[in-house]
């Protein structure tokens, strides 16, 4: 069997911009100073870059501000012109980069779909053809004539997603837009994404958003300075995301980073030795009986002084679903403050067993200031057994009572 | 191994790949400007043809009527009326498309766009206008009482050439404007200069017969002057009657290398506009 083309191939495509130190925008600058057009720096957006996107993948492309991400978007996009190197693109390509681009705010939904459209590259037939459906799939059919401009801008992103979805493009280039707007907005991003997604369309997802870059994407590219720093597993990549956006904080002085070990991130100034569980009774225990109060325990190791750090636990069950996230938050601040170099720290969450019977992997985690400095996934595993059988996420305690009322009464005589 | 790939990634051009595709966007760019134009205004469309007829007031009054500088010409309101109507045109067109681009930001920076379909979209707004304003000089001359001439034929010929030479004008001014902003003021100097060089408030009658010919250089002088004589007066003067070939010739010259400068300045400084603005 030959596998399928890939939907976007990359071939060390890369991108440096002319930075003038004095920008001379009007003539006469130019004409009184000849010679201060030359002093510009190149500024390199985009190193050589190679990857490629299978068809039907959902790919997300993260890195800091500045590491080039939306100028790999937009040189594949056809917005920049790429220095060197190739790219191609197989299908129809849609750039979604910013939302309803050509929306005029002064025409009603009905003439924006199809000017949208248009820009989107459909025919205007096509683009007329499609407007009962898109304004259906946004289900704007009370504002059909409202003018654009009195649109929430909730109602502008779902007009604009829904233009973008029946596109019908094969390859869809998203820019960011999940950034925008309020939870509940944020939410139809989401849902409009899971649609896409199952339509089975080639995405190529810039965001900063991890949660969406693990939720939805089959794999993640890392740049970092316009360089591939890695490629793969979208967790991983989110991990190492957060990690290199706090590395930049730290003095240059400081001892240099651990070398990566997998599932482990963070500096380390603090290390997780071990963690364990204990049951009722306070004992080490590799099984918790269901209903029963039992904890999750940590020893750390400071290897140096530390203000404000804060530990925590995730609870992960066989299905993946993080059940249980506690963390050293509410805590007085100064029971977290001050830890020194060569200090032990045990730390336990206590709670009462109502996790359904079945496998549990540990993470144990030390953070400050949003950074890790010690995070192991699933470094330990406990089993929860239980007398009753569910298949909820959870097995809480509840009570259950049923009322009848008499269908034939009884005759009163 | 590339064709199975599928078209390879060119970046942004003036064109774009698909003239089918260009021809739509510039389309529905310029019928989305024609609209908006007077969108929400209570009078709506009429407001475009007061433009040219306040101007052809004031200039029929003043020039017309207080200093006569009309005397001798038939027709003269008529003659007066088209002039301003096509100089409407190119103001409006290279008016708008000088600062197209930079307004139309978002279509340069967000989507793949042919850039040049934003120009050439101002010069086609402004085309309709004219379409428009030109039925209002029809109606003019009916009532005036011009007779209908053979010269008619000539004017979808006139019309190509106004359209070269402001399209010309329009791409250039286009482009150097998103590097240079200066370019701006000088378009609307030229603008003036340009109302002034040609004969459209002043018969060219009433110029001494040894400068006519040098008027001649004017493209749009040649337009003005050559509508007028075949459309509304053939005993007028007709710039092919001034012994003014090589001012043609130049003139001629001066459409064609506007035309291939705009569209070449246009096409070379096209893949770099998203990131100059």
């Amino acid at each position: 069997m030959v596998a399928p083309a890939p939907a976007v191939v990359v071939d060390g495509l890369h991108k440096s911009f002319r930075l003038p130190h004095e920008r001379v925008h009007t003539l006469k600058e130019r004409v009184l100073h000849p010679l201060r057009r030359t002093s510009h720096e190149n500024f390199r957006a985009l190193s050589p870059l190679s990857f490629s996107v299978a068809e039907g993948e959902f790919f997300g492309i993260v890195g800091r501000n500045g590491s080039g991400k939306s100028t790999l978007l937009k040189c594949l996009a056809g917005i920049y012109h790429a220095d060197g190197g190739q790219a191609w693109i197989r299908g129809r390509l849609s750039t979604f980069i910013e939302l309803g681009v050509g929306f005029n705010m002064d025409l009603a939904a009905r003439d924006n779909i199809v000017i949208n459209g248009v820009m989107l590259g459909l025919s205007p037939r096509e683009a007329r053809r499609h407007v009962d459906e898109v304004i259906d799939f946004a289900g704007l059919q009370q504002f059909t004539d409202l003018k654009v401009k009195n649109y929430s801008s909730g109602m502008l992103v779902r007009l604009g997603f829904s233009v973008l979805i029946h596109v019908d493009a094969d390859v869809l280039l998203i820019d960011e837009v999940l950034a925008v707007g309020d939870a509940q907005f944020q939410q139809k991003c989401h849902d409009q994404f899971t649609s896409i997604r199952r339509a089975g369309k080639t995405v190529l997802l810039v965001t900063h958003d991890m949660s969406a870059v693990e939720r939805y994407c089959d794999r993640a590219l890392l740049l970092e300075r316009g360089e591939m720093t890695m490629l793969g597993d979208p967790h991983e990549v989110g991990m190492n995301y957060l990690q290199v956006n706090f590395e930049q904080e730290r003095d240059p002085g400081e001892t240099p980073l651990p070398a990566p070990e997998r599932g482990r991130y963070g500096d380390r100034r603090a290390e997780i030795l071990r963690t364990w569980c204990e049951d009722a009774g306070g004992r080490p225990a590799t099984a918790l009986a269901h209903g029963e109060p039992c904890a999750l325990c940590a020893e750390a190791l400071f290897r140096e002084d530390v203000d404000d750090a804060l530990f925590g636990f995730n609870l992960h069950s066989s299905e993946d679903h993080n059940v249980l996230a506690a963390s050293t938050e509410q805590l007085a601040a100064s029971e977290v403050s001050h830890f020194r170099a060569g200090e032990r720290v045990t730390f336990r969450v206590r709670f009462d067993n109502l996790l359904a019977a079945g496998r549990y992997e540990v993470t144990p985690a030390i953070a400050r200031g949003g950074a890790w400095i010690d995070r192991r996934e699933r470094f330990g595993s406990v089993v929860v057994t239980s007398t009753r059988g569910t298949d909820a996420v959870v097995d809480l305690p509840y009570e259950v009572t049923l009322q009848r009322s008499a269908t034939a009464p009884e005759v009163v005589t | 191994m590339t064709a199975l790939l599928g078209t390879p990634v060119r970046g942004p051009t003036a064109l774009g790949d698909s003239p089918a595709r260009f021809a739509r966007l510039t389309w529905t760019l310029a019928v989305t400007q024609f609209k908006l134009k007077f969108y929400g205004s209570a009078l709506g469309y009429l407001w475009q043809l007061m433009r040219p007829l306040m101007l052809f007031g004031v200039l029929y009054v003043v020039f017309n009527l207080a200093l006569n500088l009309g005397k001798g010409e038939m027709y003269f309101p008529v003659q007066l009326l088209l002039g301003v109507v096509l100089y409407t045109f190119v103001v409006e067109a290279v008016g708008s498309a000088v600062n197209s681009v930079v307004e139309r930001e978002n279509l340069v920076r967000k989507i793949e766009f042919p850039r040049m379909a934003i120009p050439a979209a101002a010069v086609l707004t402004a085309a309709f206008n004219l379409g428009l304003n030109l039925v209002v000089v029809t109606i003019f001359g009916v009532i005036q009482g011009v007779p209908v001439h053979v010269g008619l034929l000539e004017v979808p010929l006139l019309l190509l050439v106004l359209v070269a030479f402001t399209l010309g004008i329009s791409l250039l001014v286009a482009a150097l404007y998103v590097r240079f902003r200066d370019i701006k003021p000088i378009t609307d100097v030229f603008l003036q200069v340009l109302f002034y060089a040609t004969p459209i408030l002043y018969p060219l009658a009433t110029l001494p017969a040894n400068l006519r010919p040098w008027f001649m250089l004017n493209p749009f002088a040649i337009v003005v002057q050559q509508a007028r004589h075949a459309v509304i007066d053939p005993t007028g003067l007709s710039p092919f009657a001034l012994g003014a070939g090589a001012q043609i010739c130049g003139a001629v010259a001066i459409v064609v290398v506007l035309c291939t400068l705009g569209y070449r300045v246009f096409r070379r400084m096209a893949p770099q506009m998203a990131e100059e603005l």
